[in-house]
């Protein structure tokens, strides 16, 4: 479906990216997971042809998305920014039927059946209610999930999302990944890039770990997300648990205070104690995750 | 019947669908509101002058006119006043209202700024000085029009090569660019007034305030067709300005090639202002306020906000023209009006609708 090859990129005389390869399969929820400045953006940004390569060819079901025209590409990958607020208020639902834009023809061409699409998409997404607000006055969590529902109107097989949960509470982040979730059930492919650990683990099909212009891990989040990886990544900072079945990442003085505090209080194995109480917290992440 | 059903498959195939939640009917409904609205300011508006000419002598010369009868006919002052001052003055009146506020409503949405005008690049000033050059040297530059409009042009284009970035004209950089060339424009003038005689130092100043004094068929001829043509290009690229105002990268994404359109629509927008800036001098606000007004009655969809801005443009400039050339017995530059009419708007809208208009 998606097909990276040895991308090199400077800004300048600066590399940013160093030959990134990875593949994503079709239906997969891809997490693209790494640090500030580790070039997960300029990688995006090269696979959607914002930047040209240096080196290195982008494949997008099939396609060499070089020898495409922007209207061609258009109809292959849709595209969610990070949440921002443009200046007209226009209103949600003009906003979802732009989605339209890349399969339209004529004079201005849109039809009924393109309006009929863009409702739809909201309807999906359970905000149709929002159909008639302006889009530039709606909450972080709103304006993304639009975004979210423009991109499902573009109807491409494969969808691009920059740091989509960044700027959003709890609730709402668990709703986007749950949302891209169903997407990727539907046999779209996604890939989204993010900062958070868990989010990738706990969510997606597959993860690819970036860590100054370089694949530092690929593969299914079990494996990806342990503590070596992270320690490549982010120096000494954190700690992988597993408390039913569920993987954690949480930052290692917490991990070493819980495990290095209980005996003192209850005087029980250190281990175990930590292992009860963290558990007692994670098991309602961990029923989230099974509604999910 | 069957000629509304028809006219609503006209519609319907031109992307205008009015049965549907997005309030397109009530969008066409008011569309067709302003084109009477701006139909019955011409009318009124020719009726009124200096010379009192009665309704119906005034609109049987225009009938006799438009129906191709018999000129002779008339009364020789009548069909003079009527058809070779008045009518030419108006529909001047309409496409120069016309080019600045669809110019003004593209240059928003194309810089994502609702404050934009359509002099930003500085096409007001390159013609400033173009027609000043044509004023003090008259021998060099025969006709002001003509180097009004080359100079008015000249400085978009420096504008626009000075904000090129590796292939792509950013928009900060593209008004930063336009600033900078428009204060070196305002500079060549201020140099050249000086240096005036005060015969040509008056014309200067008469010319940058703008006016109809001088309309004739001839300028009607010109920059009609002009306002006309770029007017149904930019109203059909009105969906692909809608995307264009969300950003380049997102626009890219939805399949509109930023640099492309952008290119098209400055230089469509730019050489309808530069034209009419050239026929009329610097009129001022028409392409500011024109814009919003339509925006506040349509909502932000481009599609809607180009035609209801050339309406509205067109209406305003009759309206301002038509004070200018009744209020006294002196005619008052018409850009004078303009802003004195427009300042005290903008003022409302900022005080009272700041936050729907300006986000």
């Amino acid at each position: 479906m998606l097909y990276v090859q040895n991308i090199h990129f400077k800004y300048g005389t600066v590399p940013v990216l160093s030959g990134i390869s990875f593949s994503v399969g079709k239906g997969e929820l891809c997490g693209l997971f790494g640090p500030n400045g580790s070039g997960k953006t300029t990688l995006f940004k090269c696979c959607l042809r914002f930047l040209n390569a240096n080196q290195g060819t982008v494949q997008i079901c099939g396609d060499d998305v070089s020898q495409r025209s922007i209207e061609e590409l258009a109809r292959l990958v849709a595209y969610v920014p990070q949440e921002h607020k443009p200046p007209f208020p226009y209103l949600v639902r003009e906003v979802v039927l732009m989605g339209r834009t890349p399969h339209l023809g004529g004079f201005f061409g849109v039809k009924r059946r393109d309006k009929e699409i863009a409702m739809d998409a909201l309807a999906a997404l359970e905000i149709a209610d929002l159909a008639d607000r302006p889009y530039n006055q709606l909450s972080g969590g709103q304006r993304q999930m639009v975004l979210m529902a423009r991109a499902i109107a573009q109807d491409t097989p494969i969808l691009f999302l920059d740091e989509p949960t960044s700027a959003l509470d709890f609730q709402n982040q668990m709703r986007i990944w749950q949302i891209m979730r169903d997407v990727a059930e539907d046999g779209k492919t996604i890939l989204a890039c993010s900062h958070d650990p868990n989010h990738v683990a706990w969510f997606c099909s597959r993860v690819v770990v970036m860590g100054s212009g370089r694949v530092v891990a690929e593969g299914e989040p079990m494996d990806v997300i342990s503590e070596d990886v992270l320690e490549a990544i982010y120096r000494d900072t954190c700690a992988v648990r597993t408390f039913e079945g569920v993987q954690m990442v949480m930052p290692r003085c917490v991990a070493e205070r819980r495990e290095s505090r209980v005996p003192a209080a209850g005087g029980l194995p250190a281990r175990t104690g930590g292992g009860v109480d963290v558990g007692s917290q994670s098991t309602v992440l961990a029923e989230n995750f099974n509604d999910i | 019947m069957t000629e509304s059903t028809g006219f609503k498959q006209l519609l319907i195939n031109q992307g205008y669908d009015p049965v549907d939640g997005f309030g397109e009917g009530r969008k066409i409904a008011v569309l067709a509101a302003l084109a009477a609205l701006l139909l019955a300011t011409a009318c009124i508006a020719a009726v009124m002058g200096a010379y009192d000419i009665s309704i119906t002598d005034t609109y049987r010369t225009i009938l006799v006119h438009l129906t191709l009868g018999d000129v002779t006919s008339l009364p020789k002052l009548h069909n003079t006043i009527i058809w070779d001052i008045r009518v030419p003055r108006i529909i001047l009146a309409v496409s120069v209202g016309g080019a600045l506020a669809i110019a003004g409503a593209v240059f928003q949405g194309v810089f994502r700024n609702p404050l934009v005008e359509p002099y930003i690049l500085g096409v007001s000033s390159g013609a400033a000085f173009g027609a000043a050059l044509g004023i003090v040297f008259p021998a060099i530059f025969f006709s002001i029009q003509l180097s009004a409009f080359i100079f008015g042009a000249l400085a978009v284009t420096l504008a626009y090569i000075l904000a090129r970035v590796r292939g792509e004209t950013p928009i900060i950089t593209l008004i930063l660019a336009g600033v900078i060339i428009g204060s070196i424009f305002s500079a060549l003038v201020s140099l050249l007034k000086y240096t005036a005689n005060d015969t040509a130092l008056r014309e200067i100043v008469f010319w940058l305030m703008g006016g109809f004094y001088y309309a004739t068929w001839n300028d009607v001829l010109l920059l009609a067709p002009a306002v006309l043509v770029s007017f149904v290009v930019l109203w059909g690229l009105g969906w692909k300005l809608n995307v264009l105002s969300m950003g380049d990268d997102e626009a890219r994404t939805l399949g509109v090639n930023p640099e492309r359109y952008k290119f098209v629509v400055i230089a469509l927008a730019t050489a309808i202002t530069a034209f009419a800036v050239s026929l009329v001098g610097i009129i001022a606000w028409v392409g500011l306020m024109m814009p919003h007004a339509s925006r506040m009655l349509l909502g932000p969809d481009n599609r809607f906000v180009i035609p209801a801005s050339l309406m509205m443009g067109g209406c305003y400039l009759i309206v301002c023209d038509t004070l200018a050339r009744t209020l006294t017995t002196a005619e008052i530059p018409v850009g004078i009006l303009t802003s004195i009419l427009g300042a005290p708007y903008l003022c409302y809208l900022l005080r009272h609708k700041g936050r729907v208009i300006f986000g």
